[in-house]
């Protein structure tokens, strides 16, 4: 794990599309505020360059694995670190409670306590950490069907996500959602969305929500920021291209989290699209671009804060790509007969959790004995979501017709004049339906 | 053979006829499809008449519409007919309404195909049927197997179809096993479109369905014989055009009717086969028809309020005891 940001980030305007990189030690243009970064001395910056930057790009054919794009950087110096001991804990402490929960899963799926399809984040955790930590609990998330890590990051506690998986009545939406539709107004996660690019114009809405509240409902303090996560499959949807559009045409508070784990199910993303560098679809819209080594929580938390940042001071949205893996099959369903094993070997090698565990020791900012023991805490966290899951009541037959309609009159009027909402029977879930 | 063999069958046969004929969809290649009904087409076939596409249902439907157009037979494989609403617009309006529009210079040649319904375990967005959708529209034929039989028949009949043929499929009768005969395993064989299938004979009560929903109203007839009551099952196959003179044919002699779906009651299959009864046998019912379908509600996860939203077998034997006055516990009857 180096000690500075390997991104870049492209400022569409004014002038040509062109290509940074974040460390160089040229004097730039910057057009924000510089902010600091635990000591880093590198920033992201949104910058305009001249066209002698070009030299750096990185100009790649369609066949070059994306994980080319960025090349790792030396550390300039072993003082300035990252983070604070306290800030590595809790990201620790996150991507362990992520990693532990979804081997979990697994588990309870092969024992028959979960059904459907199950698509797991090991692997990826560096980018729901990276992000989600930096935000506050009003600032919202959107997801796809692979969304209980984002949930647990956002703070849904593991027993009610695990109650949802088990189909209980304690589950985050009662058992009524399921594995790949968590939600919790509570904790603003705004759904997992199980259709390709449905959470991206949903995620837009909210961070159009956010920006008409301020602006037109005059709630100066509404800064929400909308963080939409989604696959590199996705970024060859239409309703992923209708919104950078959008977002960008009205300054939307807004960051796209492209979760580059180089497959859809079975379809590499270097068959599936033109020009497989995601990130430079931002400036094409009139956003910022930007790519980052998603199996490295520091620096994906470095261009987060730059891109949250960015959004709640009313900046507008930015596209980040992280390029990540999967450490499991598609879903538990899929045999995953596809990927090269020696490329799984090579993502295995760089597994976010261990990165972190590493980079944490090595700046003397945690003790090994100190990560066991978060490592014990989250086992039995997880352990405990189990067993609360376990014991949890299964849905009583009402629960079939709760929830239809936030008004229940939607049901209609039934022979007797009355609303058949307002009969006990209908309620009781004995009536024909 | 299973209903899997049966579709990758089908298509094979017609792939290999007419080379017009090629298969797009996610995963449909390499992959093998996600429910391996592909499976081996592209190896044989090649990459040029097997396409794997990104994930755009919107994209990739037009363009098998826009080939449709200009004389290709495209198969569009939707990995679940779910993702289908993505794309609706194409199948809506740009396939089903060309040859109209243009006055019969344009036909649209296409079959868009996948699997249908109520899944297991998968929640609200991707456990819904779709048929009732798909069969309000003029200028769609809306095609559903239950058996191999029906798999293999409707399938190379849908390819040959020179206008859109929506063909859904059910996830949980893939792995199924039916006989089937020798004619049907013939190259040649083809099921005609808009023909309901008599599954069983009876005499007593008519029960219609399509899909997986003819296994479970064979069950209940079998349940429903030991107690006296003869039903005739009807397997739709065709759900636009539907097959109303064999479903009134079948009512006139028994005079009672249940219908069976698992898509949502309100404006379903079923509403339409009891207005059809109802506009022509009307005289002949001695009995209020009656519809099972799936809960009028989105799908639940939980596994126990799922069982509740979709129709089960006894609820088929509690509406035709109903409808044959049988409704009473029988210990009382006796
Ligand atoms: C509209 C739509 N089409 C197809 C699918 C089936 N499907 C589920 S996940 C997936 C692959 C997605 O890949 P990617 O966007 O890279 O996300 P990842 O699963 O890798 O996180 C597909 C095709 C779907 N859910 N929605
Ligand atoms: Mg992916």
């Amino acid at each position: 794990m180096s000690f500075t940001s390997t991104t870049k980030f492209v400022q569409p305007l004014p002038l040509n599309t062109t290509s940074a990189r974040s460390n160089d030690h040229k004097p730039f243009l910057d057009p924000f505020k510089p902010t600091s970064f635990f000591g880093s001395t590198n920033k992201l910056r949104f910058t305009s360059l001249a066209k002698s930057h070009q030299a750096n790009l990185h100009r790649r054919s369609a066949v070059v694995a994306v994980s080319e794009v960025v090349k790792e950087k030396k550390p300039k110096s072993s003082t300035n670190l990252l983070i604070t001991k306290d800030e590595g804990l809790v990201l620790y402490e996150d991507m362990i409670l992520g990693r532990a929960f979804e081997d979990m899963c697994a588990q309870m799926y092969y024992r028959g306590k979960m059904f459907g399809f199950v698509h797991l984040y090991n692997g990826q955790e560096a980018v729901s950490t990276g992000f989600i930590k930096l935000l506050k609990k009003e600032d919202s998330v959107v997801s796809t069907y692979r969304d209980h890590v984002h949930a647990l990051s956002k703070g849904v506690p593991a027993r009610a996500v695990m109650s949802e998986l088990f189909g209980k009545t304690t589950g985050c939406c009662r058992g009524q959602g399921g594995s790949m539709h968590m939600f919790s107004k509570e904790h603003n996660v705004l759904g997992g969305f199980a259709f390709i690019g449905e959470g991206i114009p949903v995620a837009t809405g909210a961070a159009f929500t956010s920006k008409y509240r301020r602006e037109v409902l005059q709630e100066a303090d509404c800064d929400h920021v909308t963080v939409a996560f989604f696959g590199d499959g996705t970024c060859n949807n239409g309703q992923f291209f209708e919104c950078l559009n959008m977002a960008a045409l009205w300054k939307l508070p807004i960051v796209f989290v492209v979760e580059n784990n180089l497959w859809a199910i079975g379809m590499s993303h270097l068959r599936a699209t033109s020009d497989p560098e995601i990130w430079k679809k931002g400036p094409a819209f009139g956003m910022p671009g930007v790519h980052v080594d998603g199996m490295d929580v520091l620096k994906v938390r470095d261009v987060a804060k730059e891109a949250i940042g960015r959004a709640r001071r009313g900046e507008g949205p930015t596209l980040v790509e992280c390029e990540t893996y999967r450490f499991r099959g598609h879903s538990l369903a899929d045999p995953d007969e596809l990927r090269d094993p020696a490329e799984k070997a090579r993502y295995a090698a760089r597994d976010p959790v261990t990165a972190l565990k590493k980079y944490m020791i090595e700046n003397n900012l945690s003790s090994e004995a100190e990560l066991k023991a978060i490592e014990k805490k989250i086992d039995e966290v997880v352990e405990e979501a189990v067993e609360f899951a376990d014991e949890s009541p299964h849905p009583g037959r009402s629960q079939l017709l709760e929830n239809v309609f936030a008004d229940p009159k939607g049901f209609g009027i039934g022979p007797d004049g009355r609303y058949r909402c307002e009969d006990p029977k209908f309620t009781e879930g004995t009536a024909h339906v | 053979m299973t209903v899997r063999d049966a579709l990758n069958s089908a298509l094979d046969e017609e792939m290999s006829a007419d080379p017009k004929v090629f298969l797009m969809g996610e995963e449909v290649g390499e992959y093998q499809g996600a429910y391996k009904i592909s499976k081996g087409l592209l190896e044989k076939y090649g990459p040029e008449r097997v396409l794997d596409t990104p994930i755009t249902e919107a994209g990739f439907t037009g363009i098998g519409v826009g080939a449709a157009y200009y004389g290709l037979r495209p198969i569009v494989e939707f990995m679940t007919f779910n993702f289908s609403m993505q794309a609706i617009d194409h199948i809506i309006n740009s396939a089903a309404k060309s040859n109209y529009m243009s006055a019969g210079q344009i036909s649209v040649p296409i079959v868009f195909r996948g699997p249908n319904g109520a899944a297991a375990g998968v929640g609200a967005q991707h456990s819904q049927c779709y048929a009732a959708w798909y069969a309000t529209c003029p200028g769609l034929k809306v095609l559903c197997p239950y058996s191999s039989e029906d798999a293999r028949g409707l399938l190379k009949a849908a390819i040959r179809d020179p206008d859109p043929v929506v063909f859904l499929e059910n996830e949980l009768l893939y792995g199924e096993s039916f006989p089937v005969s020798a004619e049907s395993l013939d190259s040649s064989f083809c099921l005609p479109i808009g023909k309901a299938k008599i599954e069983r004979e009876g005499k007593d009560v008519t029960i219609t369905a399509f899909s997986k929903m003819v296994g479970y109203a064979l069950k209940a007839a079998e349940i429903l014989a030991k107690e006296g009551i003869s039903a005739e099952v009807i397997n739709l196959r065709s759900i636009r055009p539907l097959d109303r003179s064999t479903i009134n044919a079948s009512v006139r002699k028994t005079n009672r009717l249940i219908t069976v779906e698992e898509g949502f009651p309100q404006h379903g299959v079923g509403a339409e086969i009891c207005t059809s009864v109802i506009e022509e046998s009307f005289g002949y019912l001695d009995a209020p028809v009656e519809r099972i379908a799936g809960a009028d509600v989105p799908m639940p996860y939980a596994a126990n309020l799922e069982r509740m939203a979709v129709p089960q077998v006894e609820d088929i034997v509690r509406a035709a005891k109903r409808a044959c006055y049988r409704s009473v516990p029988l210990a009382a009857a006796a």
